[in-house]
C-alpha cells in the first residue's frame, strides 16, 4: 500500500497526464461535448414518441455521452478505472441494442406496425 | 490554435450536427448514416484523449455491429415512417426546454471542473505520463496498460460483460426465432433410423394384371 502510495506521489509530482495532442483543450471542452450530445439524445425521445428505432438511436446517443464523460475524466485525471467502465457501458449498449430491436422485430412481426402510442397489447 | 485543438473543434461540431441529424432526419435511413458519423467523430476525440483502443473498439463494435444491425432492421420492417413522423413538431417545445434546460445545468456544472490537487493520490491504476514513460519503447501504450488492469484487477466484470453478451445473444434469437409451417426440413435422425423393411415392400405382381 505505502508502494502504492509513493508510486502515484511520484506520478502526481511529474505532471497531471493529459491527451498527448491537446494540451490546450481541457477537461471541460469534452464534458460539454457530452453534455451537448446526452440533451440531444434526450431531445430526440421526446421529438420522435412515435418511432421506436429513432428512440433506441437516441439512448445509444445518451450512452455514447456517458462513454465521453468516463474516457474524460480518466484521462484528465490520469486513471485507467474510467476506461475499463467505458468497455462494460459499450457492452451493456451493445447487448441493450440487440435485445431491443428484436423486441422490435417480434412486436412488429404480431402487430404490423411499430407505433408506440397503441402498445397496449398486455392491457386486452 | 494548435492542431490538437482545431481537430478537437472539428469532431465535436461534427458529432454534435450529426447527432442532431439523427433525431430529426425524415427517413431512419439517413438517421443510421448520420450516427455512424457521430460515432466516427467520438472515436475520433478518444484519439485525441488518448483512449486509442476504446476508439477503435467503438468503431469496430458500433459501426461495425450497431449501426449495421439498425440498418438492418430499417430496412427489414416495411414501415409507413413518414407517418410516424407525425407529431414531431408537436413536442417540439417541450422537448427543446428540456434539452435546454439539461444542457445548460450539465455545462454550468462540469464545465468549471477542476480536480483537486490531492486527487491524483486516490488513482487506483494511473496512467504514466509521456514524462515518465520518456523514450522508452517497452513502456505500455494504451491497449497494454488497458490489458494489464482489464485481465488482472477487472477480470470479474470482463466475464460479468462476456455473460450479459451471452445472454443478449440467447435473448435476441429466441424473440425473434420462428418455426414456420410447411417447410421441407431435413430431419437426420428419421433418415438414419430409416430400415429396410419400413421401406420397400415386394410385391407378387401375377402376370397380366395390374396390381
Amino acid at each position: 500500500m505505502d508502494l502504492r502510495l509513493a508510486a502515484a506521489r511520484h506520478a502526481a509530482s511529474a505532471g497531471r497526464a493529459k491527451g498527448i495532442y491537446a494540451m490546450d483543450i481541457g477537461l471541460g471542452h469534452y464534458l460539454s461535448v457530452g453534455a451537448i450530445l446526452f440533451a440531444v439524445g434526450m431531445a430526440g425521445i421526446f421529438l420522435n414518441r412515435k418511432n421506436v428505432i429513432v428512440i433506441l438511436m437516441s439512448i445509444e446517443l445518451m450512452l455514447l455521452s456517458v462513454n465521453i464523460n468516463f474516457v474524460a475524466f480518466s484521462q484528465f485525471l490520469g486513471d485507467l478505472t474510467g476506461q475499463v467502465f467505458a468497455f462494460m457501458v459499450l457492452t451493456v449498449a451493445a447487448a441493450e441494442a440487440a435485445i431491443g430491436l428484436a423486441i422490435l422485430v417480434a412486436y412488429f412481426r404480431n402487430r404490423g406496425d411499430i407505433s408506440v402510442d397503441d402498445a397496449n397489447l398486455m392491457k386486452n | 490554435m494548435t492542431f490538437g485543438a482545431l481537430m478537437f473543434y472539428v469532431f465535436a461540431f461534427v458529432a454534435v450536427a450529426s447527432a442532431v441529424m439523427v433525431i430529426s432526419a425524415r427517413n431512419p435511413v439517413y438517421s443510421v448514416m448520420f450516427l455512424i458519423s457521430t460515432f466516427i467523430a467520438t472515436s475520433g476525440l478518444f484519439i485525441l484523449m488518448g483512449a486509442e483502443y476504446l476508439a477503435m473498439v467503438l468503431v469496430v463494435v458500433y459501426v461495425g455491429a450497431v449501426a449495421v444491425l439498425f440498418l438492418f432492421v430499417v430496412m427489414m420492417l416495411d414501415v409507413d415512417f413518414v407517418e410516424l413522423k407525425q407529431g414531431f413538431w408537436q413536442f417540439a417545445p417541450i422537448g427543446g426546454v428540456v434539452a435546454t434546460i439539461i444542457v445548460v445545468e450539465l455545462i454550468l456544472v462540469v464545465a468549471a471542473w477542476a480536480f483537486p490537487d490531492d486527487a491524483s493520490i486516490a488513482r487506483a491504476h494511473p496512467i504514466p505520463t509521456a514524462a515518465q514513460t520518456g523514450a522508452n519503447p517497452d513502456a505500455p501504450n494504451n491497449i497494454e496498460a488497458l490489458g494489464l488492469v482489464l485481465y488482472t484487477d477487472y477480470v470479474h466484470y470482463f466475464q460479468i460483460a462476456g455473460l450479459i453478451l451471452l445472454i443478449a445473444m440467447i435473448g435476441a434469437i429466441v424473440l425473434t426465432f420462428r418455426t414456420r409451417e410447411g417447410v421441407r426440413r431435413q430431419d437426420p435422425a428419421s433418415q438414419v433410423a430409416r430400415r429396410q423393411i419400413d421401406s420397400i415392400e415386394l410385391k407378387q405382381v401375377k402376370s397380366g394384371q395390374g396390381i
